[in-house]
């Protein structure tokens, strides 16, 4: 199995192949023997060179994080022979970003108006849970193509709240 | 002794109450909103009645409900727990009159220790120390400047009804007086129904001292040792501890004897905590009484080997305190971390939704209040807090160094929450050398990121992403089918149709 690997913000090049009693994982050209094991759902143990870790795998509405004890890591995976995940990886970057609702909640207003022009960081909407209001904001400048969001809808995880070009 | 008790509650203190009830051989009646079908103490019960929609007021907070359902059970008694109804005194009224065993004080103790300036008024009367200033609401901003020359600035401005630091403000000279006076009486008429403002001079730096009390219906009262909860997050208790690392044995003896004059002069009786603001002088004054079973309740069940829900439904069944002053003995040191749903890297946002992967904590000194379960949706609807982590300990250096391993093995995916907060906590120098005040926390959030203040050495941080990056490679290759919720699945088809008729009743509302 070949991967690309992106891991806070660096990529790798891992190829990980069954061998006896393990692995043999190569990572940039480095080879290194592990032990692999998934006593449970989204749990790894890992012996590498006799250390054991623990890995705990966390996927969320937006990302995937792998927390190697107390430390989370965001971690993007590809295989480097699908051209869609580079796409999808591309488009990400460059093209219009959609703004997701990161908890479930109820929209409580609108900060902006469809077509308006935004800067990073400005709030587009605000999502109410537990009694609290959060400003959801724009993670870049540009114009409010769409606004989906309804004022006193519930939203879920996920949701695409708007959508910034 | 009581057959059958009804908890009025939801969460962990539904969970922790329902064991007491097990362990006493009493059988147990839940309550539940639409969104706690499928909630922890709904599971752990003998029996369980749906009490309507998901706002508190709906469900939680209707006595008409709640005291229907203790009628159709046969419920003789009904526990509170903290929160809702628990220091509402019509509804210990309305228990009364039902025949029902309200587990509290009286209504009397408590309307008289729900207003702040009556119960000023009254420990005035009693001779208890309180911070100087009015015991009376201000009728005036005139009033309020005089008051406030009189015991010097800073002053503090407080809500009779208040709580939470609704309607508080600070004030630090005359300008600042009349405008901030306003704010508050509007916040508190808007928060509490009830714009009542006082005023008292303002402890500058204080600690948040608070002591357990304990009263028969026979007259019998006892205190049970001081909890600490100095660290708070914006007026909310984050981390108790008892015993508090300034208070020594005559000190503690002091406050003990205040706290049972306090409840004496409000003929109080079951379970109550008299709070406490402590000076740098360590001159303690009378904040307030709760009239409640506290959240941070069991840091004083592990240093007494008290269990204060038993000794609660014993008192309420007319038992005698089985103990006397003498007996209690404060052995060893508790700490507790409030494990909250709320997201340290989105200023402590509040983070519901559902628990993909729960690993918890167990081993010497570890007691965990739980309720939360892995596959659980954890609502928007109520409070934040999941669970709580105690660590106990021979001394308070043995029980953080426990509770650092445990938070350690603690993990909750699928939502955030604040595990990470209590790790900084724990490590930082001031909180182990004892030196903090109620602003410590405050400041020390305001410092910045951890990640960056604690400046992990770069090479190992490297070694760790090595690791990160195999591991997400052996996830995919070992365990593909991951358990990833999609948009909208919010676990499984029992959750479906609340989901539906919450939106229909949110758009309904408007």
């Amino acid at each position: 199995m070949i991967y690309e690997v992106i891991v806070g913000g660096k990529p790798h090049r891992l190829e990980l192949e069954k061998a006896a009693g393990g692995w043999e994982c190569r990572l940039d050209g480095l080879s290194i023997h592990i032990d692999a094991l998934v006593p449970r759902r989204d749990v790894l143990s890992l012996l590498v060179d006799g250390r054991a870790y623990e890995i705990k795998r966390e996927q969320t509405a937006t990302d995937l994080h792998m927390w190697v004890g107390s430390s989370r890591f965001a971690v993007e995976l590809h295989d480097p022979r699908s051209l869609r995940s580079r796409q999808k990886s591309a488009g990400d970057e460059m093209g219009p970003r959609k703004i997701l609702a990161p908890m479930p909640g109820r929209v409580v207003r609108l900060l902006v108006a469809e077509n308006s022009a935004v800067e990073a960081g400005q709030g587009i909407v605000v999502v109410e849970a537990m009694k609290m209001q959060n400003e959801i904001k724009s993670p870049k400048k540009g114009v409010v193509k769409k606004i989906l969001a309804t004022p006193g809808a519930a939203v879920n995880p996920g949701d695409v709240l708007a959508i910034v070009e | 002794m009581f057959k059958k008790i009804l908890i009025a509650n939801r969460g962990e203190i539904a969970v922790r109450i329902i064991r007491a009830c097990r362990e006493l051989g009493i059988a147990t009646v839940a309550v539940y909103s639409d969104v706690d079908r499928a909630a922890l103490h709904v599971r752990k019960s003998d029996e369980a009645y749906s009490i309507g929609p998901a706002a508190a007021a709906e469900s939680y907070l209707r006595m008409d409900k709640i005291l229907d359902v203790a009628k159709r059970s046969g419920s003789e008694a009904i526990h509170p727990g903290y929160g809702f109804l628990s220091e509402n005194a019509k509804f210990a009224q309305a228990c009364a009159d039902a025949g029902v065993k309200f587990i509290g004080p009286t209504p009397h103790s408590m309307e008289m220790m729900g207003s702040k300036t009556r119960a000023r008024q009254e420990m005035e009367k009693a001779g208890v120390p309180f911070v100087p200033g009015t015991s009376r609401g201000l009728t005036s901003p005139e009033e309020g400047e005089e008051v406030a020359e009189r015991v010097g600035y800073p002053v503090m401005l407080k809500a009779a009804a208040g709580g939470g630091g609704k309607g508080m403000r600070l004030v630090h000279t005359r300008q600042e007086l009349r405008s901030a006076l306003e704010s508050a009486q509007s916040e508190a008429q808007r928060s509490f129904g009830d714009s009542e403002v006082y005023i008292e001079k303002a402890i500058v730096n204080p600690r948040h001292i608070e002591m357990q009390v304990l009263a028969d219906e026979h007259g019998h009262t006892v205190w049970l040792g001081e909890r600490e909860c100095s660290i708070q997050r914006r007026h909310q208790k984050v981390l108790e501890e008892s015993p508090s690392a300034i208070v020594d044995p005559d000190m503690r003896r002091r406050m003990g004897e205040v706290a049972v004059k306090v409840a004496k002069a409000a003929n109080y009786t079951n379970a109550g905590t008299v709070e406490f603001l402590v000076d740098q002088q360590k001159n303690f004054y009378f904040l307030e009484m709760n009239t409640r079973l506290q959240v941070e309740h069991p840091v004083t069940e592990l240093t007494t080997g008290l269990d204060l829900v038993h000794l609660q439904i014993r008192i309420a069944a007319g038992e005698k305190l089985p103990f006397a002053q003498c007996d209690v003995e404060i052995r060893g040191h508790a700490i507790e971390c409030r494990i909250y749903a709320e997201d340290p890297d989105n200023n402590y946002f509040p983070s519901p939704g559902k628990i993909t992967l729960l690993l918890v904590p167990s081993g010497p000194g570890i007691r965990r209040d739980s309720g939360m379960y892995e596959g659980w949706n954890v609502p928007m609807d109520y409070d934040p807090l999941l669970a709580k982590l105690i660590g106990y300990g021979t001394d308070r250096q043995q029980a953080i160094m426990r509770l650092q391993r445990a938070l350690y093995e603690y993990f909750v995916a699928g939502i955030k929450t604040n595990i990470s907060l209590f790790q900084r906590i724990l490590c930082d120098a001031d909180f182990q050398a004892g030196k903090f005040d109620t602003g410590y926390l405050d400041r020390l959030l305001a410092e910045g990121d951890p990640a960056v203040t604690s400046g992990a050495p770069e090479r190992e941080i490297e070694a760790l992403e090595t690791i990160a990056a195999i591991a997400a490679g052996m996830f995919a290759v070992l365990d593909p089918a991951s358990p990833v919720s999609k948009n909208g699945d919010t676990g499984g088809p029992a959750s479906v149709p609340s989901n539906w008729k919450q939106k229909g009743r949110s758009e309904a509302l408007r």
